[in-house]
């Protein structure tokens, strides 16, 4: 028997014990997806944050479009744009050599995770900078550094503190927000219980797949909170 | 051009009406939702703060699951859950035929129980924020608990809580998605089906897009619109 066999067996109900490694393939599959797209998000989410705060004026409108658009539209509807869509722009995708992406479930759902949390990080990122006080920027200039190692130094360690929290939920929103991947044809957790399911209909395949999730989610929760913890110790707790 | 605009329009050959009635759905899933989940969560955040442990803990472990669990396997768990209940009551009354689950019902509760785990944090927030002062005064011209609470805390509660509250309605708006997939025929449901049948993914998904950034748009607009007239009266610090 497979290690991911046994909570089936030990629970003694076997849709579980049938689906378990399909399952815990599955939860593989989604932490793939949202580790890949948070962090690829966290990188371009701070040039957006940078190119919002200190762009000329036309690429600030284009941010702030690209920003509505992600974070006002629901992430199922933006999902199936590219997935589906990307069908309809097939020559020219072929053309450019993109196609190979593009026809592929994973890179589909991955690419549009990505757009989408990078929208919600970069939010995140200008919130945090515009709260590092004013006082900050004048020391390092009075010290004579220039800004870029000005920003890097002295500015971006102490927005990253406040942006903390903040990108902590977002990582736990990508978590649970990551199960619409099932419905473009992806067997990650959720994907996964939907066809235990289809084939079994014991409820329980479903139950099980929320004590996973929870599971990860509880435990993106409690490590945050000890990183936070560890990475702000020289500031007064209160 | 004229094909794609043929494809939108009003009609038989268009898919201008289907959408426009997806998104009715649409609309009307989340405002059947909103004063269910708001009503829920605020009871949820009173259970929080009670004396009793018994209801501290059953409204930690609810706002610890609801939170913790994606909204599509909330909507599959209520949706499948509800559907073998119902008819496993109906079976059992010993009358004839079988009763349905109304997707609608179904969303609407799962997206109730979701938005009341989020909302009662927002609640629990307004609530800390009304000065004690407030209760004893109230305690002092003789008033009761549930008059106190009625009178007294919650008009100024809905004030403190609505910004919040507004990021709720916003999620929840986006979060009705959902329910295609449990076949409730609400705009993204209609837009799959369009696409289905006319192969133009990128026209309809592009206008589901549109039509919720319109919804998203004029919320926030109708949102901070609410916030100044509950906030008249009320100096506002430095904020302009």
């Amino acid at each position: 028997m497979n290690w991911c066999e046994y909570p089936g067996a030990w629970l003694g109900v076997e849709a579980i014990q049938n689906y378990g490694c399909r399952m815990f393939a599955g939860l593989g599959l989604t932490l793939q997806l949202v580790g890949l797209s948070v962090g690829l998000g966290a990188i371009f989410g701070l040039a957006l944050a940078l190119l919002k705060l200190y762009g000329p004026k036309p690429v600030r409108a284009v941010v702030t479009g690209y920003t509505t658009f992600f974070r006002g539209t629901p992430l199922l509807a933006q999902v199936f744009l590219v997935y589906y869509g990307a069908g309809q722009f097939r020559p020219f995708l072929d053309q450019i050599g993109l196609w190979i992406f593009f026809r592929d479930a994973f890179f589909c759902a991955a690419f549009t995770f990505t757009l989408n949390t990078a929208a919600y990080q970069a939010e995140v990122f200008r919130g945090a900078i515009v709260s590092v006080p004013r006082g900050q920027w004048e020391a390092g200039e009075a010290l004579g550094l220039h800004r870029i190692p000005l920003f890097l130094k002295v500015i971006l360690p102490q927005a990253l503190m406040v942006a903390l929290r903040p990108l902590g939920n977002e990582l736990v929103i990508m978590v649970k927000s990551s199960a619409v991947a099932s419905l473009v044809t992806l067997y990650d957790l959720m994907g996964a219980t939907r066809l235990a399911f289809a084939r079994s209909f014991d409820l329980s395949v479903y139950f099980f797949a929320a004590a996973l999730y929870l599971l990860i989610v509880e435990t993106i929760r409690r490590v945050w909170g000890l990183a936070e913890r560890r990475l702000t110790r020289h500031l007064t707790h209160a | 051009m004229d094909r794609l605009l043929g494809l939108l329009s009003w009609g038989d050959n268009g898919w201008g009406d289907e959408l426009a009635a997806g998104a009715f759905v649409t609309i009307s899933l989340a405002l059947a939702t909103l004063p269910f989940g708001l009503a829920l969560g605020l009871i949820i955040a009173l259970m929080q703060r009670s004396e009793s442990v018994i209801a501290r803990s059953i409204a930690t472990v609810y706002t610890t699951v609801f939170r913790g669990l994606p909204e599509l396997l909330t909507l599959y768990i209520v949706y499948f859950g509800l559907q073998i209940g119902v008819q496993k009551a109906w079976a059992a009354t010993g009358l004839p035929g079988r009763l349905d689950m109304p997707a609608f019902v179904a969303g609407m509760i799962a997206l109730g129980l979701v938005l009341a785990a989020f909302s009662s944090e927002v609640w629990v927030g307004a609530l800390n924020s009304i000065a004690k002062g407030q209760r004893e005064g109230a305690f002092a011209l003789g008033l009761n608990k549930p008059q106190t609470f009625r009178l007294v805390i919650l008009p100024q509660l809905f004030r403190v809580a609505l910004p919040g509250l507004g990021n709720n309605w916003m999620v929840l708006l986006k979060e009705t998605s959902l329910v295609s997939v449990i076949a409730l025929p609400d705009l993204m449901f209609w837009t799959g089906r369009a696409n289905v049948v006319t192969k133009e993914p990128f026209l309809f998904f592009g206008m589901a897009c549109l039509i919720y950034l319109l919804f998203s748009v004029s919320s926030a607009a109708g949102l901070s619109a609410l916030e100044k007239r509950f906030s008249r009266g009320f100096a506002t610090g430095g904020r302009r």
